[in-house]
């Protein structure tokens, strides 16, 4: 499980996580957590409350590298994180935000 | 306890109340002023018997050594601030050796938090990666459903070490409670898949050369008997980590004892040769595989764990069997032929007495095997071992005849010198039946030296052997043989009088190396009741040998 070249990430396809969590502070910090202490860059994070706002859900845009199985292991062990889907990096909602970053 | 009149309790109530509900009886900790309303509620608790570390780390470290020592979640107490930043290595070991660990800190009061108020750190941020899981308790209702949760969680699945930070303010707040929840305990896990189950039976009817690989999992299901009848059942020799010496007796026919970094060169020699690898409850840790390309290269690979992130994160499994490794264990059992395997069997008897473990001084106990089976000769599997960390740890794994699973309790994924004394500690006050021997170092014991006088205090049936090389022993070792002997950093020049230190805090000790004859002296020294500590000089030249230089592979052992 060796960190990548910057090269090599460059060359990296990338894949959108959506993650289903409980809406309190600190969630952000667990999920995101597990991605720095391996050196794992997140591109792109997005959160929104989900219907009360008991639930949020987080979307993570990340390289596809060796290591994405093992994140998601990790972050479905998360006690407040409920559900991970994983998409394609076409998933339009990074895509949709691309105006506000120009 | 339904259609109760509600009565009214402040936070730190609810929490005494809940743990004394959850069935704790002892705890360890430090107050400080953020959780004086806790300790004040634990004034008045005539079930819960509070010990006082003199360190939180030692506080700590004694709950994971009662938790070890039971398999039941243990609790630890800190104050706010340094309180919690001192325990915080006690977490992050139990958080490595999946120990179940309830931690309770104070806070400064909810409106003063991220003022950096007096005694203020950000407990929560600073324990989200040592920890399974963790709260900041934001008032004092929710200690109803959080308390049952953090010994939930600890004891869940893959156990693990659960913070609850609650601010003073909480403590003191009232609330009225109707009904107290019920205490919480471990989630059932969900059955291992039956198809897998079958298709590794078929894997193991058909292997060669296989061979079983326990880890500290078996230790922790209860899987031990399961682990040992399978073994006898396939035929399966059997190498243990660290973490799982005691699963099956050292002695037992199939034993190959330790695999790894310090393993027997027939351990390591025979794992090199397996055409199937069984690993139960084992994570690949590198100090056990080596060189990961290295390990087991013929072998295909069976890995049951609880964790199912456990399974392919270092080795890819052909079968990967995700549940409780008991349960999967006794699944296996019924699918498995008794297969002759007598080619392999004599091959790893050969690799056995050719390759053995080498005791060098084991029949003298003033050297490091030989003191370790002086001791040894004195004791039953009654007894309960612990360890700091270095190279007596190393020693005493390799030679100490273990026979019973929790008999054996160490600092395996952190290695946090410190841990043995305190945890000795924790042991004897679970289990005050029994005989608790901490083996240890003279420079390990220095990290956590103020428990002795928490040793005194509670009179707890502690015997710590301190094997003294006047070095920080396998620092030295690493010197010597891998920087040219350039040693540096290593060789104590100033040496407390440890006879007299552990006098100084209340505990009788004797010094081997004045003895006449150290066997009967150890006799009689492990056979009176109390804390004692047992000086032992040993040579610094001592080495733990094999070892596997570290990034090697494990065939490419130096020494033994």
């Amino acid at each position: 499980m060796n960190s990548i070249s910057g090269t090599e990430n460059q060359a990296l396809s990338r894949t959108v996580l959506e993650l289903d969590v409980n809406n309190h502070p600190g969630v952000m910090s667990h999920v995101v957590g597990l991605f720095s202490r391996r050196s794992y860059n997140v591109e792109g994070i997005l959160v929104m409350p989900v219907g009360n706002g008991e639930t949020s859900r987080i979307w993570l845009l990340v390289n596809e590298d060796e290591r994405l199985d093992q994140m998601v292991k990790q972050v479905e062990k998360l006690e407040d994180v409920l559900a991970v889907h994983r998409h394609g990096a076409e998933h339009e909602v990074f895509v949709r935000l691309e105006e506000f970053f120009l | 306890m339904p259609n109760q009149t509600p009565e009214t309790f402040n936070g730190a109530q609810i929490v005494v109340r809940l743990l004394e509900r959850q069935g704790v009886r002892t705890l360890a900790g430090i107050p400080g002023g953020a959780i004086l309303p806790i300790y004040d509620a634990l004034s008045k608790s005539t079930l819960i018997h509070h010990v006082l570390a003199r360190h939180e780390q030692g506080g700590g470290f004694m709950a994971q050594g009662m938790a070890r020592a039971t398999g039941v979640p243990a609790v630890c107490m800190a104050s706010s601030g340094p309180g919690a930043t001192n325990l915080l290595t006690a977490i992050a070991d139990a958080k490595l050796d999946s120990i179940p660990l309830v931690a309770i800190t104070g806070q400064v009061p909810k409106a003063m938090i991220g003022t950096d108020a007096f005694q203020e750190v950000d407990t929560y941020g600073l324990s989200i990666p040592i920890t399974k899981h963790n709260f900041l308790v934001s008032s004092a209702d929710e200690l109803l459903s959080v308390i049952p949760r953090a010994f939930r969680i600890a004891a869940s699945g893959r156990p693990g070490p659960v913070l609850v930070d609650i601010p003073k303010d909480v403590q003191n707040q009232l609330v009225e409670v109707g009904e107290w929840p019920e205490p919480g305990c471990a989630d059932p896990v969900p059955a291992p898949v039956a198809e897998l189950i079958e298709r590794a039976a078929a894997m193991i009817n058909d292997a060669a050369r296989p061979i079983l690989y326990l880890g500290g999992g078996v230790v922790h299901s209860g899987a031990s008997e399961a682990a040992v009848a399978l073994a006898e059942t396939a035929r399966l020799p059997t190498v243990m980590t660290l973490m799982a010496l005691g699963a099956m007796p050292v002695d037992h026919a199939l034993s190959l004892g330790m695999l790894g970094m310090h393993g027997a060169r027939c351990t390591n020699l025979a794992l090199d040769e397996c055409d199937l690898l069984i690993a139960v409850g084992a994570r690949f840790d590198d100090r056990a595989t080596g060189k990961v390309a290295g390990f087991c290269p013929q072998a295909r690979i069976i890995h049951i764990d609880i964790d199912p992130s456990e399974l392919d994160k270092i080795k890819t499994a052909h079968i990967g069997i995700a549940g409780d490794v008991g349960a999967a264990l006794r699944m296996l059992l019924p699918a498995i032929a008794t297969p002759q395997r007598a080619a392999w069997l004599a091959r790893v008897a050969s690799l056995k007495e050719e390759h053995p473990l080498r005791m060098p001084g084991i029949d003298d106990p003033r050297t490091p095997y030989g003191l370790i089976r002086a001791v040894a000769n004195c004791l039953d599997d009654q007894a309960t071992i612990t360890t700091d960390v270095g190279q007596h740890q190393m020693w005493v794994a390799q030679a100490y005849p273990l026979r019973r699973p929790r008999q054996w309790l160490t600092s395996g994924g952190l290695g946090t010198m410190g841990f043995g004394m305190p945890a000795a500690i924790g042991a004897a006050l679970a289990e005050p039946q029994r005989t608790v021997v901490c083996f240890t170092g003279d420079g390990s014991i220095l990290m956590n030296v103020q428990e002795l006088v928490t040793a005194a205090e509670e009179d707890v049936n502690v015997k710590i052997i301190l094997m003294n090389n006047s070095s920080l022993g396998l620092v030295f070792q690493q010197q010597t043989m891998f920087y040219g002997e350039r040693i540096y950093a290593s060789k104590f020049k100033g040496m407390p009088d440890f006879i007299r230190v552990a006098e100084g805090f209340g505990v009788p000790a004797i010094d081997l190396d004045q003895e006449s004859d150290p066997q009967a002296a150890l006799a009689v020294a492990l056979s009176t009741r109390g804390p004692m500590l047992i000086h032992a000089s040993i040579a610094m030249h001592e080495q733990v040998l094999p070892m596997v230089p570290p990034g090697a592979a494990n065939k490419e052992m130096i020494g033994g």
